[in-house]
């Protein structure tokens, strides 16, 4: 029993099934099949960096940068293809190299400066979000990209990031499918492999991980750079969903990541937390942001209701683990 | 030959001269003390064996070759393992976890190397049990154990993981008697096993109890360096405390 309430997830099984049956009871739209199809879109598209993001925090750090390295990757792969004409597999696989590198720099520098991550990743954030606006409008005259849907490569790339498909008369996006991939794939990373075990090390108390033999830096960086590739995964989806890519966007997802890593039980100091727990974060978002325009309020409430999630969880996730380590 | 042997060491932090001209032997079998006030350079003196700083003056041999340590993990692969002042432990992660962190368990191979977390739960339990430590659940936090424990579970490890020499920073600083009885008690244990043991404490009795050798520092520099046989506890006590100044106190203090 204890075990059970031990685990980092309760708090957004909780939260989940109550958002569920509360826009069940209240939005008669909620309760078709189809909604389901969207309600799962809409959360794949915060789950994919949930995981990243809440495994960096349990490594005891956070990338404010995450959203903008969002937007940057759709418009490095859009513009350099366009401009250059070439087939967007290069600007895919360039749009890579980019996102990676950003993750890389921040926890390069957050690694080698001891500067709190925070910090660096702010920087990080407002040169991304400039340079994103910036430079689109310098290469494209817009604050949006030119349209590549006629480009050599689109309708592969479309089908890797934004195909979907029928079950019966609910449309499943692969974003759903994917996001399902990442979070087993991040399970797994996290309590059944080495790394996993040095990722939990350095976000509990950085200084016994180092004095163990740890490779403590690494794996800070190898987290930056794994919030850098989901980034540049959900970057690729923007892109082959819509064609184009606003230059603005992006800008305040990072906590909404953040928000769903915490509902899912991770703390912000650092140690504790799960991939699965981020995931039924990411749900509770979709939920809440599709149950408000179901139940035909104000699309304005949806932040109220997060925050009330975000307060909710967290007190309750606090009492759980109290009464977890109590002895 | 003596597994570590230190000559003439100093270390400086910036102007603050942490340590100097310090020399100290680690036996198999034997368990050295190292004495002194808080910030006598003790911690500082052990980070050096350690691996988490280097020294700036004179020399460190292991097996009678010089050695200078860039990581823990150079030091730890020479067989120097470090329990630490702040408990090295992880206090979330369950105790398995802690007890295999950095030195875990795997079986598989490419992507689906993974953790034998049955080997390594079962290992855990069988090594604390053979140190007297039984319990019930190694999946608990190790944060939920008593500092003690955690002391011991510190020392299971290194002495599993085939350490040869097994430095403690202060293992009974926080401790209550009967805990420090039984922290002292595997501080002999790792000794009978043929470690060679460094222990530090600013508590002369507990050093007494169990050492060797005793080194004393004060302000980064050696103050005493006696055989167990060369002094008595109550020199031992006297010094620690000061030495002439203690007389001196006690004269000032006494009422006439
Ligand atoms: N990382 C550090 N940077 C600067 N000064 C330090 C550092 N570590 C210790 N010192 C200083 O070195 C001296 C010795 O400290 P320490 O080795 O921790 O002593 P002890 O463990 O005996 O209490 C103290 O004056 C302390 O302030
Ligand atoms: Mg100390």
């Amino acid at each position: 029993m204890t075990r059970l309430l031990a685990r980092p997830e309760l708090g957004s099984v909780v939260g989940m099934v109550a958002i569920f049956v509360f826009f069940f009871a209240i939005a008669d739209p909620f309760r078709q099949a189809t909604s389901m199809g969207t309600v799962l879109y809409v959360s794949s598209t915060i789950g994919i960096m949930a995981v990243p993001v809440a495994l960096l925090m349990i490594g005891g750090e956070f990338d404010l940068s995450a959203g903008v390295n969002v937007t940057a990757s759709a418009l490095t792969a859009s513009m350099l293809s366009y401009q250059l004409s070439l087939n967007v597999w290069v600007g895919v696989v360039a749009s890579l190299l980019f996102a990676l590198g950003v993750g890389f720099l921040n926890g390069f520098l957050v690694t080698t400066t001891g500067i709190p991550s925070f910090l660096v990743t702010l920087g990080t954030f407002l040169m991304l979000q400039g340079a994103n606006i910036a430079v689109t409008k310098q290469v494209s005259g817009q604050v949006a990209t030119d349209n590549i849907s006629d480009m050599d490569g689109f309708d592969t790339a479309k089908a890797i990031f934004a195909s979907s498909f029928d079950v019966g008369s609910v449309t499943i996006r692969a974003t759903v499918l994917w996001w399902l991939l990442f979070v087993a794939v991040g399970t797994w990373v996290l309590l059944r492999t080495r790394p996993g075990n040095w990722i939990f090390a350095v976000g509990g108390n950085v200084d016994s991980a180092r004095a163990v033999g740890v490779p403590v830096r690494q794996t800070k960086i190898a987290l930056f750079m794994g919030v850098g590739f989901c980034a540049w995964f959900m970057g690729m989806h923007r892109l082959f969903a819509f064609s184009t890519v606003q230059s603005g966007e992006g800008v305040g997802n990072e906590f909404i990541y953040i928000i769903a890593a915490v509902i899912g039980g991770c703390l912000l100091t650092g140690g504790y937390g799960s991939a699965i727990g981020a995931a039924f974060g990411a749900l509770i978002f979709g939920m809440t942001n599709q149950g408000i325009v179901y139940a035909g309020w104000d699309a304005d409430w949806f932040k109220f209701f997060l925050g009330v999630m975000l307060l909710f969880a967290t007190v309750l996730n606090m009492w759980v683990r109290r009464l977890a380590v109590r002895r | 030959m003596p597994l570590i042997e230190m000559t003439g060491v100093g270390k400086r932090y910036g102007t603050i001269v942490a340590l100097h001209d310090v020399s100290l032997r680690v036996n198999a079998g034997q368990i050295t003390c190292v004495l002194g006030d808080n910030g006598a350079g003790k911690s500082t003196l052990i980070k050096i064996m350690s691996g988490l700083h280097q020294h700036d003056e004179g020399e460190l041999l292991v097996d009678g070759e010089p050695a200078r340590f860039g990581s823990p993990r150079a030091a730890l692969d020479r067989g120097i393992a470090t329990v630490y002042q702040d408990l090295a432990v992880v206090a979330l992660m369950p105790v398995w976890r802690n007890f295999f962190l950095g030195s875990e368990l795997t079986r598989g191979f490419g992507p689906l190397r993974r953790l034998d977390i049955d080997a390594m739960r079962r290992t855990t339990r069988d090594e604390l049990a053979r140190m007297g430590i039984h319990l019930g659940d190694v999946e608990q936090p190790i944060g939920q154990l008593s500092g003690g424990e955690r002391q011991c579970v510190a020392i299971a490890r290194a002495i599993h993981f085939g350490a040869r020499v097994l430095i403690l920073d202060e293992p009974t600083a926080a401790l209550g008697v009967k805990q420090s009885g039984v922290v002292l008690k595997y501080v002999a244990a790792a000794r009978d096993a043929g470690l060679g043991v460094v222990f530090i404490t600013h508590n002369p009795h507990h050093a007494y109890l169990v050492g060797d050798h005793f080194v004393l520092l004060n302000r980064g520099r050696m103050r005493l360096d006696r055989r167990r046989d060369e002094i008595s506890l109550d020199d031992l006590t006297r010094e620690m405390a000061g030495g002439d100044e203690l007389t001196a106190l006690t004269h000032e203090l006494q009422r006439t």
